[in-house]
């Protein structure tokens, strides 16, 4: 008689601890999904960052569009969208970024290889322990800074060298915006070539090749697509750098190839006039957009380039 | 016989021959180098000697002024600080959230590639496009107008990369022996992560916060082209003071210029003696970025030495 009440007590028990565990059990797993979706949520953010970029760019752009014929754009050669005689010739800008491109990257170009070169395949340990923070700290200077120092140290200095150099200039800007590129393009070149494995080097050794002939034949041909990579990597930050044109470079339009005069590039075009304080929704404000467009294009290709080098050149180990 | 001897002569001018290149290459490595350091020494030397002489206490305290010898950059460092706490409020959860998710939940699919192409190609991206998406989107689409929040939330996205990679590469230096202990002990996978991955990964993901920072305190472009202000001569209010008093979020909203936008104005102006301010406030800058730089290498060397697993 007294049994069964007490069996259904301890089946009563049980049964309430397992579906308290079960309970928790349930509880525990939603809070887990819910935290999974919000970390979703945030890494989403870089996509819709994407997307805004893209869509912001493209709005205002087809509202410039709208007034301005693509074709204007493209082949005009001046381009004044503040004068009252406004022309919309993206080419004057286009060619200032590619002129100090060019030269930052004769600059950056050789002495990022041969720095990368040395420091993965020549320096000894306690160098390479120096250099690349040092590096590291060049890269991190604010390109403001760089900027002040192109048009108050290098400019003067260049000017003793060319008398006739003015005061802004494509060449200075240039120059050191180079110096500043230094370390991502040797920092990605070094990678790759560490990443090019020991036996290639031994085997070169054990043939008789010296340090030089290893690093020049052997490695260097080996990392070429991290290589490459590196030299667009520097290309994108040259076309997209801002602040040494915008302060050194002077910010006159100005359609030439030659580096000692002054020009404008998109990117010191855009500063110019937000600086200003030209009403929202004008056509002169719409260009910004426009120009960041084309400027977005542009380093666009560059990053798509990179990309196929790296597929069209990579090496398995 | 002597015909060997020759030959062996010849050989050893050869491989000598030969080895001076490797000490010429060496050389001009060193050169390349010098080059850099030269021209960093050159760039803080200019700086030191031209600006040295505006540094005081005065500097740090005065707002710009027309007057280049009584200017200072109060409202400029004040405003740099309180971008950088929008700046650190917005990217350290994002980024830190971002990257653990893609470390420890994401599925192999897509959507997870799709993330990935993202997170790499926005580092690739000019600043100044930032500044284009915050003017479209924070300035006019949202109406946060020209303020502190809009400055905070640019230079977030703009770190967002850095961020996200830092965390990434340390929760990947983290063995799975953690991860399948704490899973054989009966935790969730949010009590590994929070319990063990994110406190072991902890001084990494502090590396890149600090990188990431210490590129956010000296971006010009992107904060000039949202159009802050170049002439601020007020503090935003103080929360809880003033008369009404201010609300503990209204500073957010409040106009500002930066560090590097100052230095800008002062730099462009044609006299010299706003030169001089141009080189104190870039000392006063370079400064500031490259001890952050110093401390993120030097928390590095720290933790490659340290951590044994």
């Amino acid at each position: 008689m007294n049994s069964i009440p007490q069996a259904h007590r301890i089946y009563a028990v049980t049964e309430n601890f397992v579906s308290d565990r079960l309970a928790r059990r349930r509880l525990r797993h939603g809070k887990e999904r819910v935290i999974e979706f919000v970390l979703f949520l945030a890494a989403c953010v870089s996509v819709a960052t994407t997307i805004g970029i893209v869509v912001i760019l493209l709005k205002e752009s087809f509202i410039f569009f709208q007034q301005v014929s693509l074709w204007d754009f493209l082949t005009d050669t001046q381009w004044t969208p503040l004068f009252a005689d406004a022309h919309y010739g993206i080419l004057p800008l286009l060619s200032g970024t590619l002129v100090s491109s060019a030269v930052a990257l004769l600059v950056a170009i050789p002495l990022g290889t041969i720095i990368a070169i040395y420091l993965s395949e020549f320096a000894p340990f306690s160098v390479r322990e120096v250099a690349k923070p040092f590096l590291e700290m060049l890269g991190g200077v604010p390109t403001i800074v760089y900027g002040y120092f192109a048009l108050l140290f290098v400019t003067p200095l260049l000017q003793k060298i060319f008398p006739g150099l003015p005061g802004f200039n494509l060449l200075s800007a240039g120059m050191v915006m180079g110096i500043m590129i230094i370390p991502y393009v040797s920092s990605v070149s070094e990678d790759a070539m560490r990443a090019v494995p020991m036996a290639l080097r031994e085997g070169s050794y054990a043939m008789g090749a010296t340090r030089f002939q290893t690093a020049t034949r052997v490695v260097t041909p080996a990392a070429f697509s991290g290589i490459a990579a590196a030299y667009i990597l520097g290309i994108s930050r040259a076309v997209g750098e801002t602040m040494i044109l915008a302060v050194a470079a002077g910010m006159q339009p100005n359609l030439t190839w030659n580096p000692m005069e002054p020009a404008a590039t998109i990117t010191a075009y855009i500063v110019q006039v937000a600086l200003g304080d030209l009403p929202h929704g004008s056509l002169a404000y719409q260009t910004i957009f426009a120009a960041g467009l084309a400027l977005a294009l542009v380093t666009l290709f560059f990053n798509v380039l990179g990309h196929m080098l790296r597929k069209r050149f990579r090496q398995a180990y | 016989m002597a015909e060997t001897a020759a030959n062996i002569k010849k050989i050893r001018a050869l491989i000598a021959a030969h080895k001076r290149w490797d000490l010429l290459f060496s050389l001009l490595g060193m050169l390349a180098l010098m080059v850099g350091v030269l021209t960093f020494v050159a760039l803080f030397g200019q700086m030191a000697v031209e600006g040295a002489s505006r540094l005081s206490w005065d500097f740090f305290t005065n707002f710009p002024s027309r007057k280049p010898d009584q200017a200072g950059i109060l409202s400029a460092w004040v405003g740099s600080t309180l971008v950088m706490l929008v700046t650190a409020a917005t990217a350290v959860p994002l980024g830190v959230a971002a990257g653990i998710y893609l470390e420890e939940y994401a599925p192999r699919n897509w959507i997870t590639d799709l993330i990935e192409i993202n997170v790499t190609n926005l580092a690739g991206v000019p600043s100044i496009i930032y500044g284009l998406l915050a003017l479209g989107l924070f300035v006019y689409g949202f109406g946060l107008g020209q303020s502190i929040l809009t400055a905070g939330l640019t230079l977030g996205l703009l770190i967002l990369p850095v961020v996200i990679v830092a965390t990434r590469e340390a929760i990947r230096a983290i063995p799975a022996a953690i991860r399948e202990g704490a899973y054989a002990l009966g935790a969730t996978k949010w009590q590994t992560t929070a319990d063990h991955i994110l406190p072991y990964s902890l001084a990494g993901i502090l590396t890149g916060v600090i990188i990431g920072m210490a590129r956010a305190i000296g971006e010009t472009a992107p904060v000039i082209t949202i159009g802050a202000l170049t002439f601020i001569a007020f503090l935003p209010s103080v929360p809880l003071t003033g008369d009404p008093p201010a609300g503990l979020f209204d500073w957010v909203m409040s106009p500002f210029t930066v560090m590097p936008i100052q230095m800008f104005n002062w730099t462009s102006r044609p006299e010299a003696a706003f030169h001089q301010n141009a080189a104190a406030a870039g000392l006063v800058l370079v400064v500031m970025t490259l001890s952050m730089n110093a401390l993120a290498i030097y928390i590095r060397y720290r933790l490659r030495k340290n951590i044994k697993w």
